[in-house]
């Protein structure tokens, strides 16, 4: 069983650190493969693990998740079967679960059984990069009844009066988006940002998660004094990517996963 | 009526469904837009541009041997094709434009499929002095080179598109994505009625120049308004133009989709003759997806209306059934698009021949003497190598 979302934050932070929360696309680069993926990064440090369900058309998204979520579709990833696969990885990570859905595949199979599906496979929370508060009334009602966190997003583009009215339907954490632009793409560690996700902190009232572009155990460090948790998603997809076989692509994960992990504190 | 709501809301359709970096810049354009709307300067701008730079207001043209062949009506088509740029997306882009200038966006970036809006969109910002950048699939590019050295020649950059179908609905991501990334200095033109709330409005309303023109032509020439409204619909801009000044009057209307290979095969456009409600780019429409969510890949000979999803006033329209929408395939396009070349001399985009080969269709059940206008929404000189090579491989 998954411990819940606040308690991994409330975790690292009386450890003193920074929580890491890698991201995986859910069924690459096949089933197992993501499940050994994941308990790697479990064992690696990590104190929340996202599971992304592929989708055909990922509008945040840079071309690192955009080739991951294509493969794990042409491998026969769908909804179901990533919840299946967070069913099987609850039973042996640590670390909660998170799932991240664009709203389609979530419409398409109803949001009150995604909710029961979702909390069912033990899932802890479930974030919906495309589903803005304005439109989110009937997955909030169906997320609430079945206790699953809904983690919504906040960018540097977000006004404060904004800020706000999204930290009031986060439950868990907020996802703060590091960067204007998609998953993967460079990110500037200055002065501006550290500004906005301290104001972002000061408004949200439940922990902070940075992420988008966070590729290196210096990025996070820089990003562990403004954040309660770091997030990095392509950077690892990259070193699955890229490698010449998927055991490779594993022990790279594994690597880089340790060293964000001990760049943000942990022992 | 009054659609959208506040929110962008057609019914159960349209809204905002967009990552959190695009939703302040959402709200600015809707409030620019509103002001803008009201601003009677801003309405003198685009008046005077609509008319002297492109050419409005468009003739409605009584095809009268189309008419006499096919026995029962009068056939008049809404001549958009005559508009500069050669085809009604100018209209849309030349409103957007302005308000950017407005807005004091410097970079202009947009999508096309077919090239026409590309095309458009290029010459708008060449006559704004704006960097210009279209998003295009590679299979787009192959298959609309003419459009593609025009948007060149125009100064616009067109960036290829090789991820996914390798057309528009993949032009349309990679465009969002370059806006997410640029959404300070870059405004971005959606060449149709899709997109996130205000979008569909927006457009729509820019795009009503086609009804409210084609509306007094028809009260001066016939003294009265038409029988039926038929229009191309892809993602459904030049039809909800022509449709929308006439949906309080007693007209009926009928959208023609793309049926490409036929509806039973798969390889088709009709979104909303054979899709189901979900959410692409930003809005709640009728899509073609699989019952997983995932979005499929659309077919159509006509690169224009090569897109999964039709815009969400459409999807409200067939809802209620206040628009008869039908879908024609590639074949009936094909050969409507060499007929009115023949028959009117008129050498229509291939996505407008969509709308001329469901008059096939139509024209039998109508009473005598009944009034038509058809939406010829684009011309065809961008086709012409791909028809010659479709007869090629028929004959």
């Amino acid at each position: 069983m998954s411990a819940s979302i606040k308690e991994a934050f409330a975790a690292a932070r009386g450890q003193g650190r920074c929580a890491f929360l890698p991201f995986v696309t859910g069924g690459y680069p096949d089933p197992e493969l993501c499940l050994e993926l994941m308990q790697t990064l479990d064992q690696a440090g990590a104190d929340l693990i996202e599971v992304g369900v592929p989708f055909s058309d990922p509008l945040a998204d840079g071309p690192v998740i955009q080739r991951s979520s294509q493969l794990a579709l042409a491998a026969g990833a769908t909804p179901g079967s990533v919840l299946e696969l967070v069913a099987r990885a609850a039973a042996r990570v640590a670390a909660p679960l998170v799932l991240m859905t664009y709203v389609n595949p979530l419409l398409a199979m109803g949001t009150a059984e995604f909710a029961a599906r979702a909390a069912g496979a033990g899932a802890a929370g479930v974030i919906v990069p495309d589903l803005p508060p304005e439109e989110a009334g009937p997955w909030l009602e169906a997320a609430r009844g079945q206790d699953l966190d809904t983690v919504f997003l906040a960018a540097p583009t977000t006004p404060p009066e904004r800020l706000a009215r999204i930290a009031a339907v986060s439950r868990g954490f907020l996802y703060y988006v590091a960067l204007v632009g998609v998953t993967g793409a460079e990110l500037a560690l200055d002065q501006g940002l550290l500004d906005g996700l301290q104001k972002a902190r000061e408004v949200a009232g439940l922990p902070v998660a940075a992420g988008f572009g966070v590729a290196t155990p210096a990025q996070a460090r820089g990003l562990a004094a403004a954040a309660d948790g770091v997030i990095v998603g392509s950077a690892l997809m990259r070193q699955m990517l890229e490698a010449p076989q998927a055991k490779t692509g594993l022990a790279a994960c594994q690597r880089l996963a340790q060293d964000l992990a001990r760049s943000l504190g942990r022992a | 009526m009054s659609l959208p709501d506040e929110q962008g809301h057609f019914g159960p359709f349209g809204g905002r469904y967009v990552p959190e970096t695009l939703m302040p810049a959402l709200q600015e354009l809707s409030r620019a837009y509103a002001q803008a709307k009201a601003d009677p300067a801003f309405q003198a701008e685009l008046a005077e541009l609509l008319r002297d730079f492109a050419g409005r207001a468009t003739p409605l043209y009584e095809a009268r041997n189309l008419s006499r062949r096919l026995g029962r009506a009068r056939i008049f088509l809404k001549r958009e094709d005559l508009a500069h740029t050669g085809a009604h997306k100018i209209n849309n882009v030349l409103g957007q434009v302005l308000l950017a200038r407005r807005m004091g966006k410097r970079r202009i970036i947009a999508e096309t499929g077919a090239g026409q809006h590309g095309v458009a969109t290029a010459t708008g910002a060449a006559l704004m002095g704006m960097e210009c950048l279209v998003h295009m699939g590679t299979l787009d590019i192959e298959r609309q080179a003419v459009n593609v050295e025009r948007m060149r020649m125009l100064g616009a950059r067109v960036e290829p598109v090789e991820a996914g179908s390798r057309s528009l609905k993949d032009a349309v991501n990679q465009a969002i994505r370059d806006w997410v990334t640029n959404v300070g200095h870059t405004h971005y033109i959606i060449g149709s009625v899709v997109g996130p709330h205000p979008y569909p409005m927006m457009v729509r309303d820019f795009q009503a120049v086609i009804g409210r023109e084609a509306r007094q032509q028809a009260l001066e020439r016939t003294g009265r308004l038409p029988d039926l409204l038929v229009a191309c619909v892809g993602a459904g801009s030049n039809a909800i133009g022509l449709f929308h000044p006439f949906l309080g009057d007693e007209v009926a209307m009928v959208g023609v989709e793309a049926a490409g290979h036929g509806l039973g095969s798969g390889a088709h456009a009709a979104s909303l003759s054979a899709g189901s409600p979900g959410v692409l780019h930003g809005a709640s429409l009728y899509l073609l997806q699989d019952q997983h969510g995932q979005v499929r890949e659309a077919h159509s000979i006509a690169a224009g209306l090569d897109y999964p999803g039709v815009g969400p006033e459409h999807s409200l329209l067939k809802d209620l059934k206040r628009v008869r929408y039908m879908a024609v395939s590639d074949d009936e396009a094909v050969r409507a698009f060499m007929r009115l070349t023949r028959e009117e001399g008129i050498i229509p985009a291939l996505e407008s021949a969509h709308a001329l080969a469901a008059l096939e269709h139509l024209a039998p059940e109508l009473p005598e003497g009944a009034m038509v206008v058809v939406c010829l929404s684009g011309r065809g000189d961008k086709d012409l190598a791909q028809v010659a090579a479709y007869l090629e491989e028929q004959s």
